[in-house]
């Protein structure tokens, strides 16, 4: 047996290993080739996936990546993070037949990891069509849909706040989903197709309106994410010990040294999302002793899938269902030291309280209850923005005429990197017909 | 218990699952290992003449591989015994003393001369085998020397050896027949002429397997360039089964012995070769592939078969299907058939609908009401049976036949009475 000398094997090692060349031969020989595929239909990003698999069958590995990229160009990513359980997966015929469906997203990973190696990138930025774009945020949809423009001929400009691009790909998802600084790899690959600039540490709102780009581009695209953290109005969540979930899997992310992280022996998160498995599952992973998730609803409304929800036990990590928080009580030194939840239930559709509480020890507390757009970054245009997202049309154009947006910062938004692919693809069509009128 | 024990034109053994003459069949090692596995018996590896010929050094076999690489299709160029006449033969005595209730049949090639082939035989004789077997069959190698194939492919020299052979010999004469020519028949009719006392076929078919696009050079390559070989394994069985029913159906060829060869893997290929007219089966690539201990699920396969279907013994087995293997003139045209779908066992892949649409009559939906759903249209559908043989469900989609009222289709009445293509009206030579 081989030493593994990883000090953290959980965070460093990918939690599904590359399938090798035999591996995937005999998977992808599963594939039936359906025609009208269920699981196509399945893919927020309508990958062709029959396709794709009889390539990798018949040896054709480059040219199933291409088929990947041709809907998808973070097909790699999204065969990292991809719910595929819930998509393409479950609606595998394979899984009607057998409960075991082609392992799509690994052999999507297979084929996509051919363009990790020293590979010229497939695809040719376009003839300059004379035409200037700004792409705003450098997450899955401004990359996206940077590289479609860029193939159109359309010079892109891509802004994003952070010191580094790749949005919640960089600063978001575990690690274990992401090694080997993948997500930063395959931006360089995405912007490697040329005609794209890329500007980090530009915010827009502050640094630079977008009154002002709009008036310097021809087009604008809003790839903003959600930048906010939903606030729980908990008493006592100003205690130390008190952290917003999206905030330590970022401090995690960057980080070059593990044993630097402070992470608590007892720790409670609140929350039902992926944002609230990847904070419980990391904190075991970084040796928290106790780790329990609460979330207010059953294990069926959680927006965790199912398979992330049994990764998250298989790690330790205790879930408890029909828990609402009520209030952060702190220890004798003023950190916290407990947490108080109240019972729920579910009246007529209506989550009311039980009256029945408990309290659950805890020297730190993760709050992972969902982001929010920062509205500030849009105040000074006229863009309508309903129910805190930006509001667009079915070609993903917003109420400004020059401006587009996509992502998880739009009214619909999936809450999914291969959905916010889909919007920032759509809209560079949508972008590229308007420009090129 | 069935009882599987074979008497092949006077041949014991106490199954009827003999290892084809072949590299499993080289050696006395080998053999007492077929037999110890539970083998029935074996056809010795062609012996020629000394000095032994000489094999490649470099690679003897190509492939054909399903996407899973399970083997298909095997290829050789490998030749007939390498090793010196006596060695053979003294083997051969050895192991036939120690097996005595197994059959010991040994494959002969020696150059087309009566005193070479008479030469050859007195010394098996000597050996206590049960036969021999003329290899009329091998298309590499040998055939370029006048040998195996070559032979085989002019039914006037099958008959002239054979006939030499019986002169000489009192031991059964197995006739084997290469497929690579164009009508089965004429070389099983030249071996009945000759005496023969029965023919095994097929032999390897002539191929090139597969193309090393790097070196563009046909595999197994040696040294760069590459020969022709003889291909066997599941995929020569259809082609071999037809064979074996041209010459059990044959009114010249009815009554010789078949031993029926051609990638034969499980029990129910076996049976299958049985049923239309081979006295016994030979199995190459199987052992080949799996090694011997396949013989275990032959045996308690074909074993099962019988008990379930009530055949106390091989000879209620051989040839019964023999009568239903017709010309296309003579088929029913007034048997009419449509597809089902069981709709449970439906996985909704498509592919039915899909060859239908693209390839054949546009006789399955993709969607009802809006909804994926896949069902047969009865006007459309001409009852090919493409549907059944892409479906990756088994009994998902079955053939039924319409017994009674109008075939929506052409719109005829279903009738009943048997109509076939020598009376049909549109038929110029019909005379009606």
């Amino acid at each position: 047996m081989q030493q593994d000398e990883k000090a953290y094997p959980g965070l460093e090692t990918d939690l599904h290993p590359a399938l090798s060349r035999h591996e995937a031969s005999v998977e992808s020989d599963r594939c039936y080739f359906c025609y009208d595929a269920p699981c196509v239909t399945a893919c927020p990003t309508g990958i062709d996936v029959p396709l794709f698999i009889r390539q990798i069958q018949a040896g054709n590995r480059a040219g199933a990546a291409k088929t990947i990229f041709d809907e998808n160009i973070l097909g790699g990513m999204c065969a990292r993070v991809c719910p595929t359980e819930t998509l393409c997966e479950q609606a595998c015929v394979r899984q009607t037949a057998e409960s075991k469906p082609v392992k799509i997203g690994q052999l999507q990973r297979f084929a996509t990891d051919h363009f990790l190696g020293d590979v010229e990138h497939p695809y040719q930025q376009g003839s300059d069509s004379g035409k200037q774009v700004c792409v705003v945020g450098a997450g899955p949809a401004g990359l996206a849909c940077a590289h479609r423009l860029a193939t159109y001929g359309h010079r892109v400009t891509m802004l994003d706040a952070k010191s580094k691009p790749g949005g919640l790909n960089e600063y978001g998802i575990a690690t274990y989903k992401t090694v080997e600084n993948f997500a930063r790899r395959e931006v360089d690959f995405v912007l490697s197709v040329g005609g794209i600039t890329l500007k980090n540490s530009v915010r827009v709102g502050s640094d630079v309106m977008l009154d002002e780009l709009i008036d310097q581009y021809d087009a604008v695209f809003l790839g903003l994410g959600l930048d906010g953290v939903n606030q729980a109005g908990l008493p006592g969540s100003d205690l130390a010990g008190v952290e917003n979930a999206v905030e330590f899997i970022a401090r995690l992310r960057q980080t070059t040294d593990y044993d630097s992280l402070q992470v608590g022996r007892k720790v409670v998160i609140i929350g039902g999302g992926m944002t609230a498995i990847d904070a419980a599952v990391q904190a075991r992973m970084l040796g928290a002793e106790d780790v329990t998730i609460a979330y207010r609803r059953g294990a069926d409304a959680m927006n965790a899938s199912r398979y992330e929800q049994e990764l998250a036990q298989i790690n330790g990590v205790k879930i408890k269902h029909y828990l609402q928080p009520v209030e952060i009580h702190s220890d004798a030194s003023g950190a916290v030291g407990s947490i108080e939840l109240e019972y729920t239930s579910s009246v007529s559709g209506e989550l009311q309280g039980t009256g029945e509480k408990i309290q659950i020890e805890a020297d730190t507390i993760y709050m992972a209850i969902g982001q929010t757009l920062l509205a500030g970054q849009l105040a000074s245009t006229v863009i309508e923005s309903g129910a805190n997202r930006v509001t667009v049309d079915s070609a993903y154009r917003t109420g400004h005429q020059k401006v587009w947006a996509g992502g998880d910062c739009i009214s619909g938004g999936e809450d999914l990197t291969v959905a916010a692919v889909q919007d920032g693809k759509l809209a560079a069509e949508s972008i590229h017909r308007a420009i090129s009128a | 218990m069935a009882d599987l024990s074979n008497n092949f034109v006077g041949i014991k053994s106490p199954n009827p699952f003999w290892l084809a003459s072949a590299p499993p069949t080289d050696k006395a090692f080998n053999v007492n290992r077929a037999f110890e596995a539970g083998w029935g018996g074996v056809v010795w590896k062609t012996l020629g003449e000394d000095p032994p010929i000489v094999n490649v050094n470099g690679p003897r076999y190509g492939a054909v591989h399903s996407a899973d690489r399970r083997l298909i299709g095997l290829n050789n160029i490998e030749l007939i015994t390498d090793r010196p006449l006596e060695v053979n033969l003294a083997e051969i005595r050895q192991v036939k003393r120690d097996w005595p209730d197994r059959a010991m049949v040994v494959s002969l090639m020696v150059p087309c001369e009566e005193k070479n082939w008479k030469g050859i035989l007195k010394r098996v004789e000597d050996t206590g085998a049960d036969g021999v077997e003329l290899n009329f069959g091998c298309p590499h190698g040998m055939s370029e020397r006048g040998m195996g194939a070559a032979v085989g492919q002019v039914p006037e020299y099958i008959e002239m050896v054979t006939r030499w052979c019986k002169e000489t010999t009192d031991l059964p004469v197995i006739v084997k027949l290469t497929p690579n020519i164009t009508d089965i028949r004429f070389p099983a009719r030249a071996a009945k002429a000759g005496g023969a006392d029965a023919v095994s076929l097929i032999n390897t078919v002539s191929s090139i397997v597969s193309v090393d696009l790097d070196t563009m050079a046909p595999q197994p390559t040696i040294d760069g360039k590459g020969s022709h070989g003889g291909y066997c394994g599941p995929a020569v069985k259809p082609i071999a089964l037809n064979m074996v029913a041209d010459i059990a159906r044959d009114a010249e060829t009815a009554d010789i012995p078949i031993s029926g060869i051609g990638g034969v893997t499980t029990w129910r290929d076996a049976a299958e070769f049985m049923a239309l007219g081979a006295g016994n089966v030979q199995v190459c690539t199987a052992a080949m592939t799996y090694g011997f201990r396949v013989v275990d699920e032959m045996i308690s396969g074909l074993n099962n078969w019988m008990d379930e279907k009530g055949h106390a013994t091989l000879d209620s087995v051989v040839g019964k299907a023999t009568p239903n293997v017709t010309d296309w003139q003579y088929l029913n045209l007034n048997y009419v058939t449509k597809a089902r779908i069981d709709q449970d066992k439906c996985i909704q892949c498509g592919r039915c609908h899909v060859v239908c649409e693209d390839t054949s009559h546009q006789a399955i939906t993709l969607k009802v009401d809006g909804k994926r759903h896949f069902e047969v249209i009865d006007e459309e559908c001409v009852g090919c049976n493409l549907c059944v043989s892409v479906c990756p469900v088994e009994d998902c989609i079955t053939m039924e036949e319409l017994t009674t009222g109008v075939d929506p289709r052409t719109e005829n009445d279903i009738r009943r009475e048997y109509a076939n293509w020598t009376t049909h009206a549109n038929n110029p030579m019909s005379g009606s």
